[in-house]
């Protein structure tokens, strides 16, 4: 219950960051917020040979609004993001998200950038932002490169980053003001990882119906899913009770959920489908 | 393994150690420091015993590394009551309202209470159980120590309005 030996390295710049992950090769891992990574160590579930404290990297705590998008960088503290009035305005799913994610003490602590590079996919930020279409910008020695939100999630605990890559921002597209937005999901207890969910925004049009759906899944495949067929049929409806139910049932029909002691496989497919439904009534509302 | 050397603040007072990189902030502050009013439950941050404040918020200490801590100012349980033993009101709350029963879990509580009381006096127990929801407690049922939150936020508005 105690973390294994490591070497030890905190950077105090970007630069210095990428080229110390550069010398680690294949055996350094980034430590940012720590609230999922330090209980890894702590069980000797990951015993990296070097641990790259990115705290010290100031420069990568930001949180700003340019040219229409929400720039977050990946030492921003959750609690920071969920606080933000810009971000309140302009991503108003992170807030969403936010509040279902863990405990406040978590969330002072746990940063933006090391959840989704984390990427399990019962958290709630990389469902959000697979949702929003966010893009993932990453650096290393080699230069810097952006990912988008499909491409990031590989699957199961696992993104595209390269060893040597650090992922630096988040960056975020804002919304129509107009837009509404929901994320629903159920846990036995609060703050404890849910057994399913769903993140979902609805733009519309002048008479209100909807002009773009987007439909984000958790805890429903080893990656957040999109479910593009349901966004599809929900464009241009009216959204009610009745085209909800459809475009849950049409979200949820090819997934396969992981069953375990929690939840049956078929029990957390209707679950996630109930999420689904209750997300857009909530964003369509 | 190298050890490094830190200067780590806690309740006002200064610790130079020579530690290892990978010793947890708890152990730090109950091995090095010696203030053994922080407690360990789980040790992966799931229970909530070891929250500690790190510049005024509530933190896991078990899922931080000691040497993280350097150039932050942490406050542990042992700072809440006066130098004279006066309890805090929060503590003196608890103590009424049978907040506790065996104990083990209510430094961490205090900790991640006490900043509520220190933003604001009005506040409903739904903001109180927010709060609390990272802590587990086995034996109170929660109920008294949201009412020993609210007891203590009365007298603290009390107290001022009085002054």
């Amino acid at each position: 219950m105690k973390p294994p030996p490591f070497d030890y390295k905190d950077p105090r710049s970007l630069d210095e960051a990428v080229a110390v992950l550069a010398d680690c090769a294949d055996d350094g891992k980034v430590l940012a917020g720590g609230q999922s990574l330090v209980p890894l160590l702590n069980f000797r579930l990951a015993q990296p040979a070097v641990l790259v404290d990115v705290n010290r990297v100031a420069e990568l705590a930001y949180l700003r609004r340019r040219e229409g998008k929400l720039q977050i960088g990946a030492l921003c503290r959750q609690a920071r993001l969920e606080q933000s009035p810009v971000a309140q305005e302009s991503c108003g799913l992170l807030g969403d998200a936010l509040k279902l994610v863990a405990h406040q003490q978590i969330r002072n602590r746990g940063t933006v950038g090391g959840s989704a590079a984390h990427a399990d996919p019962a958290a709630e930020l990389p469902v959000a932002f697979a949702c929003l279409d966010a893009r993932f910008k990453a650096r290393s020695k080699r230069g810097e490169r952006v990912i988008d939100a499909r491409d990031f999630f590989v699957t199961h605990l696992t993104t595209s980053l390269e060893p040597d890559e650090l992922l630096t921002e988040v960056e975020v597209p804002e919304l129509p003001a107009n837009h509404g937005h929901a994320f629903e999901e159920y846990s036995r207890r609060h703050g404890d990882f849910a057994l399913g969910g769903a993140a979902v925004l609805v733009m519309r049009n002048g008479d209100g119906a909807c002009r773009e759906a987007r439909i984000a899944l958790l805890g429903a495949a080893d990656t957040p899913l999109r479910a593009r067929e349901a966004e599809q049929a929900l464009a241009g409806q009216k959204i009610d009770e009745d085209s909800a139910r459809e475009a849950a049932r049409v979200a949820t029909r090819d997934i396969e959920p992981t069953g375990d002691i929690h939840g049956s496989s078929s029990y957390r497919k209707r679950l996630i489908e109930a999420m689904v439904r209750r997300a857009i009534v909530k964003a369509a509302a | 393994m190298t050890e490094r050397r830190v200067s780590i603040e806690i309740n006002g007072t200064t610790y130079d150690r020579e530690i290892e990189p990978r010793l947890l902030l708890s152990d730090f502050i109950r091995h090095e420091a010696g203030l053994t009013g922080t407690h360990v439950g789980c040790e992966h941050g799931v229970c909530g015993a070891c929250t500690v404040q790190m510049d005024g918020e509530p933190v896991r200490s078990c899922l931080m590394l000691a040497v993280q801590a350097e150039g932050h100012s942490l406050r542990t349980v042992e700072d809440l009551a006066a130098e004279d033993g006066t309890l805090h009101p929060l503590q003196q709350a608890f103590h009424e309202e049978h907040a506790l029963q065996c104990g083990f879990c209510t430094p961490g509580f205090l900790m991640s209470l006490e900043p509520l009381l220190a933003d604001a006096r009005d506040f409903d127990d739904t903001q109180v159980r927010e709060a609390l929801a990272g802590n587990l407690c086995r034996c109170t049922g929660y109920q008294n120590i949201v009412t020993a939150t609210q007891l203590a936020a009365r007298r603290m508005a009390g107290a001022e309005d009085a002054a």
